[in-house]
């Protein structure tokens, strides 16, 4: 696949805080590439740095095989949205969708023409000589979106777009980007806190931490084989359960946790092999049955119901075995309560082990 | 924030008469059905309190009071300049005119004498326009665009840049004095209008700058950030989006400065000559001038003229005024 986007040791600190270190990132042209990361990990830094609101500290940047890393936000032909929409509050949704073109010095009726264009793609051609303040806040982020939309642009920045709409309108408007980009296929680059906004709308998913990349991968990689244990943790909620122990190999590879020893049969490790020693065993919560389907599991485990919480279409269980505390995902109507002895199964197939040191995946 | 201080109104009326409605039965709000059922249920609402509670007395009297005391004096002026000499010999100061005279104002207007010439406050007023006029404009233009650069665009050493001009608004003015004449002279403008303007624009960076900068940093970042997405360079932010949206500290900004310098009198006397010198300097002389008897009329009317353009700016964008500074502390 062509390259779009393509960053290479890209270095940023404010003063002697390092926030990006030596990053490297390559982004296909029409490819929808998620940035999801904890509060503080540098995704808005990196967006900042690929719009060129930001100065590098190092590193180069190119958009469509250009070095733009010194470049002009307006030159490097991206669109950018963001969190607060940032609409200027004294023009009209047309003015804002128009303020970047008649910079350009593009001529009138092409500029009405595009902004006209725009504003029916996301249907905001009544509200074009409102003011922002005279709009609710789905239809201010579409204006926002409106505005990246005239400019063209190859590439689109998304910074936190929806995280300020109510939970029905960000999954109205999430659909809608997602269409916008099956219809415009220009490369997207997205930050989000939102794991459903991002397993539903990316190519690919960026985990970051701390100002590095942690994986980068599909979302459906992410999900079944994350990389490290924090990757792990991050996606899937709840959050992934984990035993503490020792991968033993004997006639059969084990896992040694506590009193017991779950076998390791079908598990498929990683390019580097089998490895024993300490090292986490984890499972998601949806990965785990329990009644009668637990019974054919190679792992069963037997506990106590501590918590109930019914979401209709499924409900969470949470369970203590020998004093650890588990989630499971039940069917919505599984008939259970509080203080039920319940046995839980699951496959080693569906397991993560996890190096004890190093926490990346085995 | 412009729907509270209604609401407020509304509530206190209800509460403080509930007789003066009397004629008006439908705005009652205990007269309506809703209120008459909860009524018999039990006691429900504000309980409806007399006009001479202790709260209102204590809150009235103090405001009163208060009130007296800034009116006071102005009203011994006012009076005073509209009585004539004998009138003011005999009477008590508090008493109205028995015989309304506008001659004191004219007087202090187009007549009055300092030792030096006989122009009134007329010759000052023109001055001090002349003077007012550029000084607020230049010293409003420099110090935003200082304010939006330190703000939006961190530049190489602005921090320093800042620090430097913050002293610069603790550095006594009495230090300055005498080197600035020195600086003038050599500049060949010392004396002059323009050496005065130019003193007042440099006096009042600091704490513009300072004013505009917090001003300017409390708009969030992301529309600086978008607009230089869309191609704008620093003049075109500064003009198109930063303007338009800070016109309550602007209008903060010209009444600071209006006041200050139309106030100033220091720097009035050190830096012009006697022909030039602005209002306040003229009404010092005329009211200290020691010829004949002290016209008390004409001084007080003299006194007034000078504080009426300061007075006409605050009632003219008083309310905007307080928009600008509430505006700036609740985004601080
Ligand atoms: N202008 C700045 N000066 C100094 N430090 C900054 C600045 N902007 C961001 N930082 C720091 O850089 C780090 C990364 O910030 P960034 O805004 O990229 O995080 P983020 O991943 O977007 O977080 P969030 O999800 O909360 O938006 C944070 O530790 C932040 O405190
Ligand atoms: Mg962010």
């Amino acid at each position: 696949m062509e390259t779009s986007i393509s960053i290479k040791n890209l270095a940023l600190s404010f003063g002697a805080l390092d926030v990006l270190k030596d990053l490297n990132l390559d982004i296909g042209k029409g490819e929808f590439l998620v940035l999801l990361g904890s509060s503080g990990c540098g995704k808005s830094t990196l967006l900042n740095c690929i719009a060129g609101l930001l100065d590098v500290s190092g590193g180069q940047i190119f958009i469509g095989g250009r070095n733009v890393t010194w470049e002009e936000p307006s030159k490097r032909g991206i669109g950018m949205v963001f969190q607060s929409y940032a609409l200027y509050p004294q023009m009209t949704v047309a003015g804002n969708l128009s303020f970047g073109l008649k910079n350009a010095g593009v001529p009138k009726a092409e500029v009405e023409e595009r902004v006209n264009r725009a504003a029916r793609v996301l249907q905001i051609e009544p509200l074009l000589s409102r003011k922002p303040a005279a709009l609710s806040g789905g239809q201010r982020q579409r204006a926002a979106i409106g505005r990246a939309l005239v400019r063209d642009a190859d590439v689109f920045l998304f910074d936190e777009p929806l995280s300020n709409l109510d939970a029905k309108l960000r999954a109205d408007l999430r659909v809608e980007i997602k269409q916008l980009h099956q219809k415009l296929h220009n490369t997207m680059i997205y930050v989000t806190h939102d794991q459903i906004e991002a397993m539903t709308l990316a190519d690919r998913i960026a985990i970051m931490r701390g100002g590095r990349i942690l994986q980068l991968a599909s979302p459906n990689e992410i999900y079944n084989r994350p990389a490290s244990k924090y990757v792990a943790e991050f996606i899937g909620s709840p959050t992934m359960n984990f035993f503490e122990g020792e991968i033993v190999s004997g006639d059969a590879v084990r896992f040694m946790t506590g009193e017991r020893s779950f076998s390791l049969d079908g598990y498929a490790f990683g390019d580097a092999g089998l490895k024993t020693g300490p090292a986490w065993f984890g499972i998601r919560p949806e990965h785990m049955v329990a009644g009668e389907a637990a019974q054919e599991m190679p792992i069963r485990l037997d506990g106590q119901i501590e918590l109930v919480e019914p979401l209709g279409s499924d409900t969470l269980v949470r369970i203590l075995v020998d004093g650890q505390l588990l989630w499971i995902r039940l069917d919505g109507q599984a008939e259970i309560s509080h203080g039920d002895a319940i046995t839980v199964g699951f496959h080693p197939e569906r397991a993560n082990l996890f190096d004890k040191a190093s926490e990346d995946r085995l | 924030m412009t729907k509270a201080p209604h609401l407020m109104k509304n509530s206190l009326g209800y509460a403080a008469e509930p007789e003066a409605n009397d004629g008006d039965v439908t705005l009652r709000p205990a007269e309506s059905p809703f209120q008459q059922v909860r009524l018999e249920e039990g006691p429900a609402g504000r309980k409806p309190r007399p006009f001479l509670s202790r709260r209102n007395i204590i809150v009235y009297g103090t405001l009163i009071f208060v009130s007296l005391y800034y009116l006071l004096p102005l009203y011994v002026m006012i009076v005073t300049s509209l009585k004539g000499m004998p009138e003011i010999r005999v009477g008590n100061i508090f008493a109205p005119p028995l015989e309304i005279t506008f001659q004191p104002w004219v007087k202090a207007w187009s007549e009055a004498c300092t030792g030096l010439n006989c122009d009134g406050l007329s010759r000052g007023f023109f001055n001090s326009v002349q003077i007012l006029v550029p000084s607020v404009i230049l010293s409003i233009i420099i110090a935003s665009v200082n304010g939006y650069a330190l703000a939006n665009w961190r530049f190489k050493g602005s921090e320093t840049f800042f620090a430097i001009l913050i002293v610069g608004a603790f550095i006594p003015y009495q230090v300055m004095l005498y080197p600035i004449v020195i600086m003038l002279r050599e500049i060949g403008l010392y004396g002059s209008l323009t050496g005065l303007v130019i003193v007042h624009t440099i006096f009042g960076m600091p704490i513009l700058t300072l004013l505009f900068r917090n001003y300017f940093a409390s708009v969030p970042q992301e529309l600086f950030k978008a607009a230089r997405v869309d191609g704008a360079g620093f003049w075109r932010i500064y003009f198109q989006i930063m303007v338009p949206m800070s016109l309550p500290i602007f209008v903060v900004a010209m009444i600071l400065q209006v006041t200050g310098i139309w106030n100033d009198f220091l720097f009035g006397v050190v830096y012009t000559k006697p022909d030039l010198y602005p209002m306040t300097v003229q009404l010092n002389n005329i009211v200290n001038s020691t010829q004949g008897v002290k016209e008390y009329n004409v001084n007080m009317a003299a006194t007034i003229l000078t504080g009426l353009v300061p007075l006409t700016v605050y009632f003219i964008s008083g309310k905007l005024f307080v928009r600008g500074i509430a505006a700036g502390a609740v985004k601080g």
